[in-house]
């Protein structure tokens, strides 16, 4: 069997870390997560690292591996190069818990700021409405998010500008949330007003770096972000609507 | 002494699967405080997995769906050792539950007129299942995660209650421990919740999430309420096989239900082998009107892979053991042949199963819509747990209440796929209102420091023990070996006694196993607290099963392979006696009323 070499970022209880080195017997299907696993049975007993599924479907593992931001469960050794030790790193836009774990509540925070979900009256008298499939398959890509916070993790408004703890940028998964709302076609709530003053949209800068990780290959920027730009640019700043709302008032 | 901080709320509710969470919804409006607590971060819980989708007779693809049907189907997939009285209660309330959702933001797939879609699914006599693509699961736990956040309700994430608090019989509360920082936290409540979820982390090839432990079923058994039917376990019949790293991972069922089809390596569909008396009238007699009724046709029959899931998987495991399996130990189940049938086959695949497509192309190496997949069984849900009253979902400890997988009845002797998120959403929203009506009509019971410190104390002995002490993982391991080997889906007296003794000598083992280093997130430390609820789940089911000798359901026995009458009028019982030791009863079922008798004899033709 081979063995392949894991550099695996370590928390001591003050804070500081360091990347340390574990061999491990790898075979044929593993993922990364089954290599952190073999060393916590084996070497690290108290290595810690979140997981849940192992089907990439809970968003429980996510870290940075050889500096990508990935599910561990989903990245199979046989992309990886196994001549050079594979880095595992927890998110770095998040702060640090112990080893792989980060401190993600912030985005628990987020979503209540954004109003809810108000569907307008049932349409039929059984309290239930009617939808048609291709008016719901763009919800229906949102709302495949699977919340690992990939994209909030790479997003450099939150990364490096932390722009979601001084100024209230909800960053791409709730850009997405939000457009998932917005989107949804019983849905008679407005979040344009505070997607622009207090979600802080214009934050985003458009460079697709949340797509490019979303492990459920949402387009997080063409379908939800952008759309949604246009519709506070078209309510707030284009002067003809502008016009015609004040007219209407 | 590690200290503990304490909390205090009138509804406690432990976990945040779709149960807990449609619990904390319910008593949450009811106006009384309710706390959450889950081990994982919320949104995380093991309903996310779920894939095919929630039953419920809406009737909205087949008008003669109803749910004196869908009764009548539960009961006949439980073989009727089920709770009937839940099993009636399910089916007349999942219609307004599964609404209920769509008021709060699911968006589930429609019919060409608009309405909520529902597909077919093996034992459910018309198309039932209420879906989202095959990843239903998120958009339950994510509809009821989104609507709860908006109500007030506490949420403890990485929590892990280890014991639950009594107090005169009655409940009183429970001690937890935090994984971020390994603290204890006392909560009191006048009424607890217990949705804990399933056990498929005592078996080797499972398809559950690793929080799986069985931790509710042995919190109730530990503070003296009754566990039953835990004899009952479901084997899967499809898990992937290969690679090594995923066996055990689910295959939907949904991949049927859209036509795949199981083939031996000699390319035989043995499944037309062996219909099984009782369902032959429903069951296709060709490959030709099976592939219609997965295409709609309400004149066809259905194919017999959508037979129940106990024995399409014991069929599988036969032509394995006859030598008929494949490379890696399983059958093939091939969706890629519709494309004889349907234009455009590959397309309509990845848009009716789009996790299968990624799961099998991301983790196989394998093209779905190309190649058959080779699948085999996995552990995958428990039929038993907590006993508690239809109506009110009390267990047998007053103010200690259970619902979602945790607790036992509504299934018997199998579960018909579908029927446990539909489980969920009925029950949780049972349990939160009876448990805010207890919370209202009952003072909190007192909390013994006495109980907090002695669960404290036992929490953290395995920090005491590190130097010689035997690695917790390897525990685990064994133990799961021999659930696996022996008390698996196939049973025999000799070697579930024999499971027994390894039982006796795996607590051993976990009395002695310990760890070192910080409290902070140990994984170690944790699998050491997990290994107790581990043994106690898998001794009662071992217990249970060799009380049953008869072969029902999920629970097959090799030296009593058929059904057995006498077996057929009630439940196995298992708690804890006085001197600690479990103690095995027969609990008898309740006489069915004339009506419910009536609507499973109409529906018998
Ligand atoms: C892969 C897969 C696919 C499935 N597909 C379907 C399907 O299509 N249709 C269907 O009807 N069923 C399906 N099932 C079954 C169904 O998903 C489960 O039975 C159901 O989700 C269980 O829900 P629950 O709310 O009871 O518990 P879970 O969702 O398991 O949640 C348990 C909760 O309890 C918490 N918890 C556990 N122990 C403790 C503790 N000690 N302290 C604190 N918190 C604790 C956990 O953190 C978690 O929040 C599937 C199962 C699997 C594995
Ligand atoms: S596109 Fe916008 S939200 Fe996405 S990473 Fe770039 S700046 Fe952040
Ligand atoms: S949008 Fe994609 S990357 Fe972001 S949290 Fe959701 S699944 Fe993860
Ligand atoms: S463990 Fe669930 S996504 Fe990786």
């Amino acid at each position: 069997m081979a063995q392949a070499t894991f550099r695996i970022w370590r928390t001591a209880p003050d804070g500081s870390g360091k990347f340390v080195d574990y061999k491990t017997e790898v075979s044929e299907g593993m993922v990364v997560l089954d290599a952190v696993h073999s060393v916590q049975a084996n070497q690290a007993p108290d290595l810690a690292c979140r997981w849940n599924c192992k089907a990439g479907k809970c968003g429980s593992c996510s870290a940075e591996i050889n500096g990508n931001p990935k599910l561990m469960c989903m990245t199979r050794l046989n992309t990886l190069n196994l001549d050079e030790p594979v880095t595992v790193e927890p998110m770095r836009a998040f702060p640090s818990i112990k080893d792989l774990v980060t401190d993600v509540s912030v985005n628990f925070r987020i979503k209540p700021g954004i109003k809810k979900f108000a569907p307008r009256k049932p349409d039929a008298a059984d309290g239930t409405w009617r939808m048609a499939q291709r008016d719901i398959d763009r919800v229906q890509e949102f709302r495949k998010c699977i919340e690992c916070f990939l994209c909030q993790d790479v997003c450099h408004v939150v990364r490096d500008h932390k722009k979601h703890e001084d100024d209230g940028f909800i960053g791409p998964r709730f850009l997405v949330y939000a457009a998932a709302l917005e989107m949804h076609p019983l849905d008679t709530e407005d979040r344009l007003k505070d997607l622009k003053d207090t979600h802080q949209i214009g934050y985003c800068n458009i460079t697709k770096c949340c797509t490019a990780v979303c492990p459920e290959h949402i387009h997080i920027t063409d379908n939800a972000i952008i759309p949604l730009k246009e519709r506070v640019v078209s309510r707030f700043y284009d002067p003809f609507t502008r016009l015609l709302r004040v007219l209407k008032t | 002494m590690a200290t503990a901080n304490s909390f205090s709320y009138d509804v406690l509710v432990i976990g945040a699967g779709g149960a807990g969470l449609r619990a904390a919804i319910e008593a949450a409006g009811k106006g009384v405080s309710v706390g959450l607590i889950c081990k994982s971060l919320l949104g995380k819980a093991h309903t996310v997995m779920a894939e095919g989708g929630m039953a419920a007779a809406m009737a909205n693809v087949d008008d003669r769906d109803n749910w004196k049907v869908h009764f009548a189907d539960t009961m006949r997939g439980g073989q009727y050792v089920n709770n009937w009285r839940m099993a009636e209660l399910h089916a007349k309330e999942a219609p307004d539950r599964v609404r209920e959702l769509e008021a709060w933001g699911a968006v589930f797939d429609r019919t060409p007129d608009g309405k909520i879609l529902q597909r077919n699914f093996g034992g459910h006599r018309y198309p039932r299942l209420a879906h989202v693509g095959d990843r239903t699961g998120l958009e339950l736990i994510r509809t009821l995660q989104d609507h709860t956040v908006y109500l007030g309700v506490k949420v403890h994430m990485e929590f892990t209650v280890i014991d639950l608090i009594v107090d005169n019989g009655r409940i009183a509360g429970a001690l937890a421990y935090d994984r971020e920082r390994g603290r204890f936290h006392v909560f009191s409540a006048k009424a607890v919740i217990l949705a804990t979820g399933g056990v498929g982390r005592a078996f080797r090839i499972t398809s559950n999430s690793w929080e799986g432990t069985g931790d509710g079923h042995a919190l109730a058994y530990r503070a003296g309420a009754q566990l039953i039917d835990m004899e009952f376990v479901q084997f899967h019949p499809t898990g992937m096989v290969w690679p090594p790293s995923v066996k055990g991972l689910l295959v939907t069922e949904g991949v049927r239900g859209e036509g795949g089809v199981l083939r031996n390596s000699e390319g035989r569909r043995f499944m037309f082998d062996d219909i099984p008396d009782n369902y032959k009238p429903q069951t296709a007699s060709d490959p030709e009107e099976g592939w219609r009724y997965t295409q709609g046709d309400k004149s066809a029959r259905r194919p017999p892979e959508l037979l129940t899931r106990d024995h399409v998987a014991r069929c599988i495991n036969r032509e394995v053991k006859a030598g008929r399996g494949t490379p890696h130990g399983g059958v093939y189940l091939d969706i890629a042949w519709i494309k004889e049938k349907l234009p455009n086959a590959a397309e309509h695949i990845k848009r009716k199963l789009p996790s299968m497509y990624h799961q099998f192309k991301e983790l196989a190496d394998l093209d779905i819509t190309k190649e058959p997949m080779e699948i085999g069984p996995t552990t995958h849900y428990i039929m038993g747990g907590i006993r508690v009253n239809a109506d009110s979902q009390e267990s047998t400890i007053p103010g200690l209440f259970a619902a979602g997988e945790c607790a036992a009845g509504i299934n018997g002797a199998n579960r018909l796929g579908g029927n446990s998120l539909s489980d969920l959403i009925v029950f949780g929203k049972r349990a939160g209102e009876y448990a805010a009506e207890f919370a209202k009509t009952h003072a909190a019971a007192a909390i013994s420091d006495a109980a907090v410190n002695d669960g404290m104390k036992v929490a953290l002995a395995p920090f005491d023990r590190s130097g010689a002490a035997e690695n917790p993982y390897k525990v685990q391991s064994d133990l799961q070996d021999t659930m696996q080997d022996l008390v698996g889906i196939v049973r025999i007296e000799q070697e579930m006694q024999e499971a027994l003794t390894r039982l006796a000598a795996l607590n051993e083992r976990a009395s002695r196993a310990g760890v070192e280093g910080h409290r902070e997130y140990h994984a170690g430390w944790h699998t050491c607290l997990d290994l107790r609820n581990l043994l106690a789940v898998s001794e009662a089911i071992a217990r249970s099963a060799i009380e049953r000798k008869e072969s029902r359901g999920g629970h097959f026995r090799d030296d009593y392979p058929d059904k057995d009458p006498a077996f057929a009028t009630f439940n196995v019982g298992t708690e804890r006696a006085s001197d600690g030791s479990m103690k095995v009863t027969r609990i008898p079922i309740p006489e069915m009323p004339a009506e419910l008798k009536q609507v499973i004899e109409e529906q018998k033709q």
